[in-house]
């Protein structure tokens, strides 16, 4: 019989996260999902689950816990947290067996602000609307809707019996390249120099920063008619400009509509690093045509199929 | 007004997976139309790689899988739909929600009453008085967004929004009405009072959203004993809102 994962120390924010929920924007309902699916999508991998299956989401600080009932496999991927195997470090990119008892103590990152940990067979937990992605604010998904706690037992199910793999570092993923936009849906609301400073700008990214959003600082972007439209729909990645002139990147659970313009949106290929990006850094962007980014969509998949073909056995 | 009624709407870029289908730039109960009559077309058609359509007041937003189709596919779709056929009518539902009016569960109802030179029984009988239109649900899940408020309470948001407004609160900002989900939630429109009604209810598997765009609302004010009473039938897992056979 498959066991359970104990949660014996939570970390700063931990969830429950897939590709997101899909079909449900029109009643309110955020998409949530992994911040940065590519590490998500090499961490199944690398244990032999589906590309989608539900993973913990780790921020800054990991979590310690305990095997219990049953042998699993598990393997972290994303940013550079610390591992531990009873007390014994290990290497992250990497499959590793657990018995009944064993434990993983899981710390903090030097750089990068998530990393992701998948089981073999992912967690027994029912989906809510389609998926187990937590949207804590609205307490939907994931643990009874919320990030983890110390004491929760995550049921598990049970995995592929194929080799533990391990991706080399040259193929791990990351850039350090300015975050490619396509401008609107909005961008006439905005003068051609208040386009140029966004495309031209430094901006920092702000403490308030979370899954909902990231807050960024830096020159002013100047508006050209009005700071306030009718609310609308708003995409992973949206950058939205308040009156306030400073930019803020809409993410994973962001709300799902909106009233501020929308100056330019982050291609989906790009959305993986941001999920990664850390306040204090420095974010520049760089204007992509529709059919540069469509191409980028193309080469970002067999970047991710490239990845995973690139594992080897342990 | 014809310039509500655009030739052919405009077609935006929402990344390289999403294309907004803005039809037009202001609310308006006929643009409104248009957009839930051309999302439920274009959810009819199932087109491949779309992966959500999310109607809001003026436009639609199509969310898309770029490995599978592209923008110029898909806006050739949309146009080929142009004008749609007016279908968000009376095939859909008509709700009749009750109200606990005032004290603690409409903190803002003196307010609004002085605001406009009212008692707060006028007020009521405003508020409750018309039959609104859901132009969309947005923000937080179920969190139902109602035009029809009578100009005569028409009302500026609040100058503080509230951090956290009381689960399924019912207000009021500028021209509009809401229908809060049983959450608390920021907001800065004015609370008039509070419904037993629960807009999203997960326990409601088949249909955790009560509300959909397109749908109407009455008000009627119920007495703080039957307000009580319906909580605890909602809790028990009752619906509680009515559906009415016409509008």
């Amino acid at each position: 019989m498959p066991g359970h994962l104990l949660i014996e120390r939570p970390g700063l924010f931990s969830s429950l996260q897939d590709f997101g929920r899909v079909g449900y924007q029109r009643f309110g309902i955020s998409a949530s999902g992994a911040m940065d699916a590519v590490a998500m999508q090499a961490a199944n991998a690398l244990v032999g689950n589906e590309p989608g299956t539900a993973v913990i989401e780790l921020t800054r600080l990991g979590i310690a816990a305990m095997v219990e009932g049953a042998a699993t496999r598990f393997a972290l991927a994303g940013a550079d947290m610390t591992l531990a195997i009873n007390g014994r470090p290990a290497e992250i990119w990497r499959a590793h067996a657990l018995k009944a008892g064993d434990r993983m103590e899981i710390g903090k990152t030097m750089t990068g602000m998530r990393a992701y940990l998948a089981v073999g067979g992912g967690f027994d937990i029912a989906p809510t609307l389609g998926s187990l992605s937590t949207h804590s604010r609205s307490g939907i998904g994931g643990l009874d809707g919320r990030e983890l706690r110390a004491g929760d037992r995550l049921p598990l199910r049970t995995g592929s019996a194929a080799p533990l793999l391990w991706l080399p570092p040259e193929h791990r993923p990351g850039n350090t390249d300015p975050f490619r936009v396509m401008l609107g849906p909005q961008d006439d609301f905005f003068s051609p120099a208040g386009i140029e400073t966004f495309l031209g700008g430094d901006y920092r990214i702000g403490y308030k920063t979370d899954r909902m959003g990231m807050q960024l600082d830096g020159p002013r972007i100047e508006h050209a008619a009005g700071f306030n439209i009718v609310s609308d729909g708003i995409m992973n990645g949206s950058i939205q400009v308040p009156g306030s002139g400073q930019p803020i990147i809409l993410l994973a659970d962001r709300q799902t509509t909106g009233g501020y313009p929308k100056i330019a949106t982050v291609i989906g290929p790009d959305l993986f690093r941001l999920g990664q990006s850390r306040p204090g850094e420095i974010v520049r962007f760089r204007r992509v045509t529709g059919e540069a980014a469509q191409a980028a969509a193309h080469a970002h998949e067999q970047m991710i199929a490239d990845m995973i073909a690139n594992m080897r056995a342990c | 007004m014809h310039t509500e009624h655009p030739t052919s709407p405009r077609l935006l870029d929402a990344g390289d997976g999403g294309l907004v289908v803005e039809l037009g730039s202001a609310i308006s109960e006929s643009v409104n139309r248009q957009v839930i009559a051309l999302g439920e077309m274009l959810e009819r058609l199932a087109l491949p790689g779309v992966r959500e359509v999310v109607p809001t007041y003026r436009s639609l937003l199509i969310l898309f899988d770029p490995l599978v189709t592209d923008r110029a596919t898909l806006s050739e779709r949309v146009l080929a739909l142009w004008p749609p056929r007016d279908v968000a009518g009376d095939s859909t539902g008509h709700w009749l929600v009750p109200v606990l009016y005032g004290g603690e569960h409409g903190a803002d109802l003196d307010f609004v009453a002085r605001e406009h030179g009212l008692t707060t029984e006028e007020v009521i009988a405003l508020h409750s008085g018309a039959r609104y239109r859901v132009y969309m649900i947005g923000f937080a899940p179920g969190f139902a967004y109602l035009g029809g408020l009578p100009q005569a309470i028409h009302t500026g948001r609040r100058t503080d929004p509230r951090v956290t407004t009381p689960p399924r609160s019912v207000s009021i900002g500028g021209q509009q009405t809401a229908v809060s989900p049983p959450f608390a939630l920021p907001s800065g429109w004015h609370l008039l009072g509070q419904t037993p009604v629960r807009s999203y209810d997960p326990r409601r598997a088949d249909k955790p959203f009560l509300f959909a765009a397109g749908n109407t609302i009455r008000f009627a004010p119920i007495s703080a004993a039957e307000y009580h009473a319906l909580c605890a039938a909602a809790e028990a897992g009752e619906d509680v809102a009515v559906r009415e056979e016409h509008a």
